[in-house]
């Protein structure tokens, strides 16, 4: 029993985050953000590194590391909000490799690996998907039904439109399929619970840097002659802070490791960890900017894009009640299984 | 990260499960009120510690295992599951025992373990007082010199199975011009004497887990300071340390029994569908709580000490308790709150839970300051 990261683990947690807080400092994130523009620089210089195909195999020209080593990633990059299409690709490559034909893998997955090709995945009701996060840029999207089925689809077989969503740091589109691309024949929730694991990763590392700058603001700014800080009404906010973003870490990092060493207990896993990463990023967010009274209501305070990321994150692949409703459903199976023993 | 037992690991678990579905106690007794109930979980040490399943966690030398903090932690999830009884003595196994390796002389620890682990002398710990709770520091409790004794009055509150005890952990101010945290005493109390009267605290379960102590010029020889005289805050804090670790544990494994139990329920009177969103949110709850646990426990093997995160699991644990006993009623229905039902049990008693071993209140002061380093509001005196 070890809860820790490996040595190796450690490293691409320490080489991300020195990496993204020179490279994405809150400046550039906002710039691009305010211009609705991915940071293509950055993007160029995470794909040299290998970033999106950390999790792809190596036989589809990826560095076929664990989904706990993705997850890391996520995790750096929900905290520094880099305004890059990673996420959108690897849920999309994640679907791919798990669920799809192995001629679909071949055409997609190196290209998505190397950074060449983007991927953006989306939850659609008969075909439509109406906020597809990295659609606009995509040159490939998966698109999955609540019934189980879904398709890959080249974005040209596609019929794409590009929407402005709350979080500017990320593009977003409308999706149709139609009858375009290639049904997946694998199993799909395999794909699907693996993706809901990077974007609980992902949330993650939002709550942890909300709580970050929120505990640096609280200890700064005075009111009464004394840090807010110290005011029980504040401080209790930030333990529940961090009570929130320890429940979504402990269990995103165990679904994440369910993934690869003990499937048969991943879609329990998966749907633990978005239930309590989609909760804890609503509310970790909402009570940053609350920590930050007035200021926290400003465009300049940087608090506001951490909320919306943890928005769109949240309802991303299914929000807390419908994994909780899977869940549910889950327990019940268990019940009837040990009634019948 | 690998959240396997190890073969020795998964070895000592399944001994010990097979011991214990070979040896369960004898039914717990239905009458005698609490003296039966302690003489069933008194017996039920002296069965463990016939095995060597008293303390595991305890070294050889002292007749424990010496089993690891992960073996330790299989104990008392194994002991949860089995829903057997926590020994007679657990103060003195958890508490007082690891307390006494850490600060008692060679002749202490050669006087007291073995009849600590046998469960011969059961231990109490007198720790709170009625004006003393969350700032334990500013207790009154006196201790004044006297030739080779010290002599002891005052109050003490919350102690658990002080009736059955031979020696209470006291925390005593041995100097009254020293500073709060310095002045005090660690002293082990013989609770035989009539200088000390034990009276049973009534508890809202209607029950009485609890006693106050009045403590009227007790003496206590020098022979039984734990840890030196004003040196008794850093061995309390030794104490108090000891307190969650293990216990945490066994907790966790009832928190996921009662669940069950309540989803069992639930499926049973049809009520599964319409109450699943919050048995899951608990279900999310009781596992991160497990999942905290552990990784706590993986912390310790790496870093030493138990982190003030243990805060953390202890708050999760006590509110997510309050949340599913109230939600029993909810799906038991009335019925729930029929005295004598075990569930109305379980509502009243979960009160308990998020003010006793640090308030809630406490908890988020310890990880706004001590996690997250938070100032502290100097508050006027």
């Amino acid at each position: 029993m070890d809860f820790g990261f490996t040595d190796d683990q450690r490293d691409i947690q320490r080489t991300a985050r020195d990496l993204l807080s020179e490279r994405a400092k809150p400046e550039r994130v906002r710039e691009h953000a305010e211009s609705g523009r991915s940071d293509s620089e950055l993007w160029r210089e995470l794909c040299e590194l290998g970033w999106p195909g950390i999790a792809v195999s190596e036989e589809y020209g990826g560095q076929g590391l664990g989904r706990i080593e993705l997850s890391i990633l996520c995790e750096e990059l929900g905290r520094s909000l880099a305004p890059v299409p990673f996420l959108a690709s690897v849920l999309a490559a994640t679907v791919i490799e798990h669920s799809a034909s192995e001629a679909a893998r071949e055409r997609w997955l190196p290209g998505i690996a190397s950074g060449e090709t983007l991927g953006a995945l989306g939850v659609a009701v008969d075909g439509t998907a109406e906020l597809v996060v990295g659609g606009a840029e995509a040159q490939v999207i998966v698109l999955v039904e609540d019934d189980g089925t879904g398709r890959v689809l080249a974005a040209e077989e596609a019929e794409v439109e590009k929407i402005a969503s709350i979080d500017p740091t990320r593009t977003a589109a409308r999706v149709s399929a139609g009858d375009g691309g290639e049904a997946l024949d694998g199993d799909v929730a395999a794909g699907v619970d693996r993706a809901l694991v990077a974007v609980s990763s992902e949330l993650v590392g939002v709550c942890d840097r909300a709580l970050e700058m929120t505990v640096a603001y609280v200890k700064e700014r005075k009111q009464f002659g004394v840090p807010v800080g110290a005011y029980q009404a504040v401080s209790h906010r930030c333990a529940q802070m961090l009570l929130e973003t320890e429940k979504a870490r402990s269990t995103a990092a165990f679904a994440a490791w369910t993934a690869d060493a003990d499937p048969e207990r991943l879609a329990e896993a998966a749907a633990m960890a978005k239930a309590a990463a989609s909760d804890a990023g609503r509310e970790v967010t909402a009570s940053a900017i609350q920590a930050h009274g007035g200021i926290g209501f400003t465009w300049e305070a940087d608090v506001h894009w951490l909320y919306k990321r943890a928005q769109l994150d949240a309802v991303l692949l299914g929000g807390a009640g419908s994994q909780r409703a899977r869940l549910a459903g889950i327990l019940a199976d268990r019940v009837r299984a040990s009634a019948a023993a | 990260m690998d959240l396997t037992f190890s073969p020795q690991e998964t070895a000592f678990r399944d001994e010990l499960r097979a011991w214990l579905a070979a040896n369960a106690p004898a039914p717990e007794p239905s009458d005698g009120g609490e003296d039966a109930h302690y003489a069933w979980r008194r017996d039920w040490q002296r069965r463990l510690y016939d095995a060597g399943w008293a303390a595991p966690a305890w070294p050889t030398e002292y007749g424990g295992r010496g089993a690891s903090l992960t073996e330790s932690a299989i104990y008392f999830e194994e002991i949860g599951r089995a829903r057997v009884p926590m020994a007679a003595n657990v103060l003195g196994l958890l508490l007082g025992g690891p307390t006494l390796m850490v600060w008692g002389t060679p002749e202490q620890k050669e006087r007291y373990l073995p009849p600590i682990l046998s469960g011969e002398e059961i231990w109490c710990q007198g720790f709170s007082e009625p004006d003393a709770g969350s700032d334990l520091a500013s207790l009154k409790t006196r201790a004044v010199k006297d030739g080779d004794d010290w002599v002891v009055t005052g109050q003490k509150v919350w102690t658990s199975g002080a009736q059955y005890s031979k020696w209470c952990m006291l925390v005593a101010r041995s100097d009254s011009e020293a500073a709060k945290h310095k002045g005090l005493t660690y002293f082990l109390m013989d609770m035989e004497q009539d200088a000390v009267q034990v009276r049973p605290l009534r508890q809202i379960t209607g029950e009485a887990e609890f006693n106050e102590l009045f403590i009227e010029e007790a003496r206590i020889p020098d022979a039984n300071i734990v840890g030196g005289v004003g040196n008794g805050w850093k061995v309390a804090l030794t104490t108090l340390m000891n307190e969650r670790a293990g216990l945490g544990f066994a907790l966790q494994i009832r928190l996921r029994q009662l669940l069950d139990d309540l989803i069992a329920k639930a499926a049973e009177r049809g009520m599964l569908e319409r109450y699943g969103d919050a048995l899951a949110e608990l279900h999310v709850r009781c596992e991160s709580i497990r999942l905290l646990a552990w990784k706590g426990l993986t912390d310790v093997e790496r870093y030493g000490q138990p982190g003030p995160e243990g805060s953390l699991v202890k708050w999760l644990w006590s509110d997510t308790n309050q949340r599913l006993t109230q939600l029993a009623v909810d799906i038991v229905g009335a019925e729930a709150l029929t005295s004598g039902e075990s569930w109305s049990y379980e509502l009243l008693r979960a009160r308990g839970n998020t003010i006793e071993g640090g308030t809630t209140e406490v908890l988020k002061n310890i990880i706004a300051e001590r996690v997250l380093g938070l100032p502290r509001l100097k508050v006027a005196a």
